[in-house]
């Protein structure tokens, strides 16, 4: 332990803290903006943060000063306040403040700091670097002209992915953030997941928001059917002040009723849908000498880099459709059947927590008989935006089911697919059963779950052992993947999910900042992940139903409409294919 | 974009494994593509991530940050008017105008016969001789405006005789 002291008053704190997380823990927020998640970023870039220290030369950056014995720290001088507001007001002068407007309002950290600080108008008059606004990929919008240049987006694209889309490029006045040669997104192997949009402390980078797509859906009467993915529950309540970790299905589905939507649906249906095609097809591929290992294919962030990095391996992809796409398509075919729709008189919307969903469902490989599966990907942001649009206090929302008919039915299995290791455990429990003709006793799978980047397990089945890996970000993804481009994998299945932690900390959640959740635990950056797979894992073993292949609608589709998983119908409705491709296209 | 042949490509791949120790190894790789080549252009830079592992864009990064990299091919003679504080005040910038005019070509840019590079470069540590220009490494020292037109005339000769 350290002894110091803050505006002449005595602390102990732990070693090897920056002086801005050593205040934190005496109860002084210093206003800060660069630095991120435990120096995840801290370029000290931002000279937001600067507080004096006895005997240092000039004022130092807190968020990368180590504090040490006999410090002696000073927040509150006239001339630290003043040299953070100075910082602050510098950035605002090189900055498009066009606040009102911008998608990131209320939860802007450059506003934010500029509260605090006290920053004035119009301090610091000049020219401004010159801007880019790249809107050519249907899921991100790059802006610089919000950009402070604290390399956050930077950082995480590196840490989640090993990729370093972005980079800092020119220099002096002239620096930006951009892909190469500031090429769009769309001209560069951006997997598209968004995580960098998590990070972005302005609006810098923002998801493509499609709300006035569904505007005009609904203006223009069109049958209008709204799905939800399993993570949004675990993290729609934070846009409302409710506790990270709330699971609030009841109110999402009360509030989609009241947002004018014909009908409200499940994705779960659908992922039991997924289990039911993705177990046979692991079963015909371990059965038959298919191409193994087998991986999944619910991630459009990783099927976009497996499409730009290991055009080689894609036959390892399952070829079945990610949940949302299987769902349009069934909703578009057997759900128009049998309401007598028009299938081009159907908008179907998907609330997901990604990025990369918006670019997935203008995927070519996902149209059936020329309409697209799905119409138009919201994320769980967006959706907030739209609840708080229509005055609905959430909070006080009674808690609605889902309509039932057709593909209201959904089980535990379908519900797990939001985190790492869900899907993989899901199939498992599918697996299990199809092979022993029993269902697994206590039905969970444990040794899949968790936060490792990579998992490993065997598991036996019916006199078979079957070996599984997870893989989740896509610096462990590679890891696997190497394995299998050496021919030295080991495995039947692999899972891979593009964002760490899978869905639930996906590019479209809502954004995780102790500075805007007064209420969470300091750590909260390091919690969030696992709050929110608990709000999953807790619905799921409250469901009676916890197999898909015991979801009594899935049976009946199949009955119907399907014939059996992997039928000719089945795979050209759910299934479908890749191809490689350049990343540095023009 | 122009394709890089297949000699070209062992070349990179060479120059990469000479620091292949090094933590890191990226300046002294691009100083040498650059030396070797006289630019870097993406294409080449994609060769070199693909060998480091490390992105594109922090390549991209990197050469464009420091003026001595450049993503264009540069002329057969690059004139570097170093326009620090001291040969500025010692009238760089008219040095650095009369090659200009001259060339009729801005500084970062390249004649049209492929000639003529002008670079603006920061202090090279010359100020003794200030004002100092370089061409191909070739130090003139004490530059006036004067002096500029013979200078070309010199290049302008060699070049057109194929040295």
């Amino acid at each position: 332990m350290l002894n110091i002291k803050i505006e002449g008053i005595a602390y102990e704190v732990e070693e090897g803290l920056t002086i801005l997380e050593a205040a934190k823990k005496c109860g002084y927020e210093i206003p800060s903006l660069c630095a991120f998640n435990h120096g995840e970023c801290s370029n000290g870039s931002c000279r937001v943060c600067l507080v004096e220290v006895k005997g240092a030369r000039g004022l130092v950056a807190s968020c990368v000063y180590p504090v040490n014995e006999g410090m002696e720290i000073i927040i509150s001088s006239p001339k630290a306040a003043e040299a953070r507001r100075a910082s602050v007001e510098l950035l605002l002068s090189n900055h498009n403040q066009n606040c009102q407007q911008c998608d990131k309002n209320g939860k802007c950290e450059l506003l934010h700091v500029a509260g605090l600080t006290g920053a004035r108008e119009g301090r610091y008059l000049g020219s401004k670097t010159p801007v880019t606004v790249d809107e050519l990929t249907p899921a991100i919008i790059r802006d610089t002209s919000k950009c402070i240049l604290c390399g956050r987006c930077v950082a995480r694209c590196q840490n989640a992915h090993g990729m370093g889309i972005l980079g800092f490029e020119n220099r002096g006045f002239r620096t930006i953030v951009a892909p190469a040669e500031n090429r769009s997104f769309a001209n560069s192997p951006c997997i598209q997941c968004g995580q960098c949009v998590s990070v972005c402390p302005t609006g810098a980078l923002m998801e493509k928001s499609e709300i006035a797509r569904v505007d005009e859906a609904m203006k223009a009467g069109k049958h209008v059917v709204v799905q939800t993915a399993p993570a949004v529950r675990a993290a729609l309540g934070e846009e409302f002040g409710m506790p990270v970790g709330t699971a609030v299905t009841g109110k999402m589905v009360a509030a989609l009723k009241r947002l004018g939507f014909s009908k409200v649906y499940d994705t779960n249906f659908a992922a039991d849908l997924t289990i039911m095609e993705e177990g046979t097809e692991l079963l015909g591929r371990i059965q038959n000498g298919g191409k193994l290992p087998m991986i999944t294919s619910c991630s459009p962030g990783w099927i976009n880099y497996a499409e730009y990095n290991y055009g080689d391996l894609l036959e390892h992809l399952s070829s079945c459709k990610s949940p949302h796409q299987m769902q349009g398509a069934i909703i578009k075919s057997y759900y128009a059947q049998k309401n007598g729709i028009d299938p081009k008189d159907i908008f179907v919307v998907s609330i997901m927590p990604c990025t990369a969903k918006k670019d997935e469902k203008e995927r070519e490989q996902l149209q059936v008989n020329g309409l697209k599966d799905v119409d138009a990907v919201l994320t769980t942001r967006e959706l907030a935006k739209m609840i708080k649009r229509a005055g609905i206090l959430f909070p006080r929302l009674p808690d609605e089911d889902f309509d039932q008919d057709l593909m209201g039915e959904y089980t535990g299995a379908g519900v797990i697919f939001g985190v790492t290791g869900g899907v993989m455990e899901a199939a498992l429990r599918t697996v299990y059963f199809v092979l022993t003709g029993k269902e697994h006793e206590g039905i969970t799978f444990e040794a899949v779950r968790g936060f490792e980047g990579i998992r490993e397990a065997s598991v036996e089945v019916g006199g078979m052992t079957v070996n599984v890996a997870i893989a989740h970000g896509m610096k462990n993804a590679k890891v696997l993947l190497d394995e299998i481009r050496a021919g030295k994998s080991k495995y039947h299945f692999i899972e891979i999910m593009g964002c760490p932690g899978g869905c639930i900390a996906g590019g479209g959640q809502p954004i995780v900042r102790p500075c805007f959740l007064p209420n969470e635990d300091d750590d909260i950056l390091d919690t969030y992940r696992a709050k929110r797979a608990a709000a999953l894992y807790s619905e799921d073993e409250r469901l009676t139903l916890r197999q898909s292949h015991n979801n009594p609608q899935i049976k009946k589709l199949y009955e119907d409409f399907l014939g059996s998983p992997n039928s000719h119908k089945a795979h050209e409705l759910l299934h479908t294919t890749y191809a490689a491709r350049e990343g540095f296209g023009n | 974009m122009a394709r890089i042949s297949e000699v070209g490509v062992k070349k990179i791949l060479e120059i990469c494994d000479r620091y292949a120790d090094e933590k890191t190894p990226l300046m002294m790789i691009l100083s040498d593509i650059q030396n070797e080549y006289g630019y870097i252009p993406l294409e080449v830079q994609k060769i070199v991530s693909e060998k480091t592992g490390i992105s594109v864009a922090e390549i991209y990064g990197v050469v464009t940050f420091y003026s001595f990299f450049s993503l264009e091919p540069k002329g057969k003679f690059v004139i570097g008017c170093c326009m620090g504080t001291a040969c500025y005040v010692k009238g760089a910038q008219q040095i650095i105008d009369k090659f200009s005019e001259l060339l009729g070509i801005a500084p970062g840019q390249t004649t049209a016969d492929g000639l003529f590079t002008i670079d603006s470069l920061r202090c090279i540590g010359a100020c003794g001789i200030a004002p100092a220009v370089t061409i191909n490494g070739k130090v003139y020292p004490k530059m006036t405006v004067d002096m500029v037109a013979p200078v070309v005339e010199e290049y302008r000769a060699k070049g057109g005789n194929g040295q």
